[in-house]
């Protein structure tokens, strides 16, 4: 492509970092240094160069970690490199929070602010920072300054980081050669402060808070804080491995049959039948097939993921390589959430210690079978825990979700059949290997089978995830996890996510099935349990998830794009208390918004972003009472 | 496929229900195109038949029976035995939304068709409050992704923002923009292949943009104007068409249309002149034109003005049989970076 570039080139760090991340440049056609005698009889571009689109977001990836700010030299450089005009590239980096295209300090403090913090004390840390630092807008500091100092530092409020169980919690990310990227819990207002003022650099410690640790009878958590999570000798003296090896005497399709026997169904929210995604992959004449794990993990409340990609990541590279035996998979990839170091780094190392010891790679276990498995990280976005927006997030364009039909079984990844599969559904997977599938289906209920994970958080007394045998119900979680707060009472319960709804406290007999939520009409969508007692504000809270989707939505479509604007106006008025005609007239209003966004947008996102408050409003009756001033 | 016959045979229809009606339509037709054959008219934005279906808008859904969902007319292919509604109560309800949010963010003035359906729908722009003041130049292209300031309970957030007057040929209002995506598909992958704008940031502060937002004389613009062509709303828009606007004297009733054929090359693409007033205020070619699909050069769409050189002006040069020999440069040239040479001949 005649690429039409800036004309400001890279320094020398920012140089660096991309050529690690994609190796030295050919020519002078592609940014490398010209040689005038080579590069007049040398051509680039053409479909090789574009053929490494998807390293797109690596190399933007590259850049941020190592300065801090994507400048314009090294976003033209990393055109060049990748023959990617720069109006696409742009709206590649502009897509993702994480990525900053304005100049940026090193050091930066990402603050939880959003449901569960904020009722957990998040709230007096961000006032202590904007207090000490100023306030919190990434435009306020660098702007139309080009310099930066080294003593410069920042600070921004983050959506859920996945940590709401250790709330308050943030993310510190230090650009450099040796980059530090931290996810910490129980923050305290002088832990942010230190950490800002580079006082603390924290420690990625998984204090994976367990409940329920070493007790008899766990399946997905069994080895989580008990197994050493960084060795695979560990793993495999703890029944590693042993999956694999039971797939490879029952054949692809034995694989595929005992899957489809367990009815295991998907953990990511959608609750689809893995057994029939993976039959249809395997059935595709098309080649290749991909295979993606998608660990996005991004649903405020949700941290299940987290935990089994820290506590037992390799598990998950077993139950890929599982997967991608039955259906046909060379490549797999694991598209885990930028918030996550510690997942993305223990991950990795599974990765690698597997290839190092024939778990991957050519051949593996002596089998005529090809595998391996590339870790990507995204880059603050939600959005991009949607199926098919995981497709165009990896190949390098904006995470926009894509038109379903086709679907991902038939037209994915790169445009090829690919399964696509959540941490969770993936880690049973080497349970029904060794169980068998019809055995796996008699655990749990007729239509939810197996064990699910559930993130507690909030005001309960032991926060955390916990496995339970589909069956129980929401009461007996709780009293397994302590019961509410000692002091308080629960005013309502979010389940599912802000993507689920609000139950009332005197709901707790639903069972904690799929078929008993939808029964009672509520979701179990990824997990979420999260306890509010009478002293949260449940306007603000619901404000905070209307400015999550207003902040999430990529923005296709207009019933999602404006609607979302449109709902947190609604919202902010009443918490205000300043509704346009009466509150009554407001929740008129918000349901009108509500069921456009519902009916009309193009996904998941836009469809559930009236769910939580719809239930809130409904079923909670949170604005009962309310009158106009 | 057993009979050899078969290959021969054309597409195979499908018959459906739409509105009570009974249609067979061959297989692979939208459900947009299957309600043509009917008559029954469905409002559209971001498509065009020109275009890939990137079905954003949302203002063509239908109800489909037993989808969960309402499905966009303008690409969902129609299936056996699918029983469609196209003005049920639920479809006019997202409709009206769409509408609704659409005119209270982005001003729809110049949107062709917008006001009939705004009060068919029976829609209420204002209820969602007064329209916030227009952004300063250059803020909504700097928003930070992810993050926003919260809303203003006084006023419903627009898109508003001063008119981007960077080169003489063309104008971009993004006030006016509803993110259809035509203008990105026209410049990219479905003609020009030149990718000099793209969509960037997300959600509410999604935008047209060039990297860094740059102005178009320093991207890879090439004028060739197809953006204009196919932009639904009026927010990219020709400079001679702007500047009358502007000075109140813009008046379609007073304009004629010319077919001719580009001179410049031998490609021989159709060009519409819209005359008003003895000049040339606007060039466009026919969207159903097999040569050009309704896209032109730099030179068809913009190197006019020799023309407007014949008449009482007297011409200085030897080049003053205007319209006559090919011209060099041409208006064109005021584009700045990447026009033709400077001047005329
Ligand atoms: C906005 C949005 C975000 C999503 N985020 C995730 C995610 O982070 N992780 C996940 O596994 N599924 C997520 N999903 C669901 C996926 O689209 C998909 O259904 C799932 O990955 C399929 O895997 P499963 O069948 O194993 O559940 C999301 C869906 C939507 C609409
Ligand atoms: S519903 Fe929202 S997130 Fe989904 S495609 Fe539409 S704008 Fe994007
Ligand atoms: S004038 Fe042509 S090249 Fe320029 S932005 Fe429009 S379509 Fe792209
Ligand atoms: S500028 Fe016009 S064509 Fe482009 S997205 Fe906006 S409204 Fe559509
Ligand atoms: S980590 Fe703060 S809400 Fe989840
Ligand atoms: S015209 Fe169908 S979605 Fe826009």
């Amino acid at each position: 492509m005649d690429l039409k570039l800036l004309d400001v080139g890279p320094t020398d760090e920012e140089r660096e970092a991309i050529d690690t991340r994609l190796g030295p440049p050919a020519s002078g056609w592609d940014g490398g240094e010209r040689v005038a005698q080579r590069d007049a009889h040398v051509a680039f571009g053409g479909h090789a160069a574009r053929a490494r689109r998807n390293e797109l977001l690596p190399a933007l990836h590259a850049v941020q970690s190592r300065v801090g700010w994507i400048s314009e030299g090294a976003f033209n450089y990393i055109c060049a490199r990748l023959d990617v005009p720069p109006a696409e590239a742009w709206g590649v980096a502009t897509f993702y929070a994480l990525l900053a295209t304005t100049p940026r300090p090193k050091r930066v403090l990402h603050v939880c602010d959003d449901i569960c913090c904020r009722t957990r004390g998040a709230r007096a840390v961000l006032e202590a920072l904007e207090q000490k630092h100023g306030a919190a807008h990434p435009r306020a500091l660098g702007d139309g300054r080009l310099e930066l100092s080294d003593d410069d530092v920042m600070w921004l409020p983050s959506p859920c980081l996945g940590m709401c169980d250790e709330a308050p919690a943030a993310l510190l990310t230090v650009a450099g050669r040796e980059p530090i990227e931290r996810l910490v819990g129980g923050l305290t207002a002088d832990r942010a402060l230190a950490m800002l003022e580079a006082k603390d650099d924290a420690e990625n410690v998984s204090r994976i808070p367990l409940p329920q640790r070493g007790q008899p009878g766990l399946r997905l958590l069994k080895r989580i804080g008990v197994v050493d999570p960084t060795s695979l000798d560990a793993y495999r003296a703890s029944d590693g491995y042993q999956g694999l090896r039971r797939a490879f005497e029952l054949g692809r399709e034995g694989v595929i049959r005992e899957v489809l026997d367990s009815k295991l169904l998907g953990r990511g929210g959608a609750a689809f039948p893995a057994g029939r995604k993976w039959d249809a992959v395997a059935r595709q004449p098309e080649r290749p097939h991909y295979l993606i794990c998608n660990a996005d993990e991004s649903e405020p409340g949700t941290f299940k993921d987290r935990v089994l990609m820290e506590g037992d990541p390799f598990a998950v590279v077993e139950a890929m390589t599982i997967a991608a035996y039955a259906t046909g998979c060379e490549q797999g990839f694991v598209y885990i959430r930028g918030e996550y170091p510690l997942a993305i780094e223990r991950v990795q190392n599974a990765i690698d210690d597997a290839r190092a010891r024939g778990f991957l790679g050519d051949r593996i276990l002596g089998q005529p079978f090809r595998f391996d498995i590339e870790v990507r990280k995204g880059a603050g976005a939600y959005i991009c825990g949607e199926e098919t927006a995981v497709f165009n997030s990896i190949e390098g364009f904006r995470g926009e979700p894509r038109n379903k039909p086709p679907f991902p079984v038939q037209v994915g990844l790169f445009g090829k059949p690919t399964v696509i599969n959540n941490v969770e559904t993936l880690a049973n997977v080497p349970f029904i290997m060794l169980e068998g599938g019809p055995a796996f289906a008699k655990i749990g209920t007729e239509q939810s089978t197996g064990s699910k994970l559930f993130c507690l958080c909030g005001s309960v007394v032991k926060p955390g995830v916990y496995e339970v045998t589909f069956g129980a119900t929401l009461r007996d979680l709780l009293a397994q996890a302590g019961g509410v707060t000692p002091g308080h009472t629960a005013q309502c319960i979010l389940l599912g996510g802000a993507a689920g709804l609000f139950i009332r406290p005197d709901e707790l007999d639903i069972p904690l099935t799929f078929e008993g939520a939808r029964a009672a009409k509520a979701t179990l969508g990824s997990g979420v349990i999260m306890v509010f007692d009478e002293t949260a504000d449940m306007g603000d809270v619901l404000r905070r998830v209307a400015a999550f989707f207003r902040d999430e939505s990529c923005g296709q479509c207009v019933p999602c794009r404006v609607g979302t604007v449109r709902q947190e106006e609604a919202l902010h008025r009443l918490a205000v208390n300043k509704p346009r005609g009466s509150v009554a007239d407001e929740l008129a209003l918000l349901d009108e918004i509500g069921l456009a966004m519902k009916d009309a947008s193009i996904c998941g996102l836009g469809q559930t972003a009236y769910s939580a408050v719809e239930s809130a409003v409904k079923r909670c009756g949170i604005f009962d009472g309310r009158r106009a001033r | 496929m057993t009979h050899l016959v078969e290959i021969a045979r054309p597409k195979r229809t499908v018959e459906l229900t739409i509105d009570g009606q009974t249609v067979r339509v061959p297989e692979g037709t939208t459900i947009l195109d299957a309600c043509k054959t009917l008559g029954t008219n469905i409002p559209t934005l971001c498509y065009l038949e020109t275009l890939h279906p990137v079905n954003v808008c949302r203002v063509c859904v239908v109800e489909v029976q037993n989808a969960r969902v309402l499905v966009p007319a303008c690409s969902r292919t129609v299936e056996p035995d699918m029983v469609v509604s196209t003005d049920s109560e639920r479809v006019r309800h997202s409709r009206k939304m769409v509408l609704e949010f659409l005119a209270s963010s982005v001003d729809l003035s110049t949107t062709p068709d917008v006001d009939g359906w705004l009060a068919s729908y029976d829609c209420k722009p204002e209820r969602y409050g007064p329209p916030a003041p227009d952004e300063a130049a250059g803020e909504r292209d700097a928003l930070p992704t992810g993050h926003h300031a919260p809303p203003n309970a006084e006023y419903a957030a627009t898109v508003g923002q001063p008119v981007k007057v960077d080169n003489d040929l063309y104008v971009r209002d993004y006030g006016k923009c509803i993110l259809c995506y035509k203008c990105v598909e026209g410049c990219g992958t479905d003609y020009q292949n030149t990718f000099a704008i793209a969509v960037a940031g997300r959600g509410f502060d999604a935008r047209i943009s060039t990297e860094f937002a740059v102005e178009l004389p320093k991207s890879a613009c090439v004028y060739c104007g197809n953006c204009i062509a196919v932009c639904p709303t009026g927010a990219l828009m020709f400079k001679s068409e702007f500047d009358r606007r502007e000075a109140g004297t813009w008046d379609e009733s007073k304009q004629t249309q010319v077919s001719t054929i580009c001179p410049y090359c031998g490609v021989g693409c159709t060009l519409e002149l819209h005359v008003q007033d003895n000049e040339i205020v606007r060039v466009t070619s026919p969207l159903d034109h097999d040569i050009t699909r309704g896209n032109l050069c730099i030179k068809g769409r913009f190197g006019w003005r020799f023309v407007q050189n014949r008449g009482p002006r007297p011409m200085g040069g030897g080049n003053g049989q205007a319209g006559g020999s090919a011209p060099r440069g041409g208006e064109a040239g005021g584009a700045g970076g990447n026009g033709a040479g400077d001047g005329h001949g």
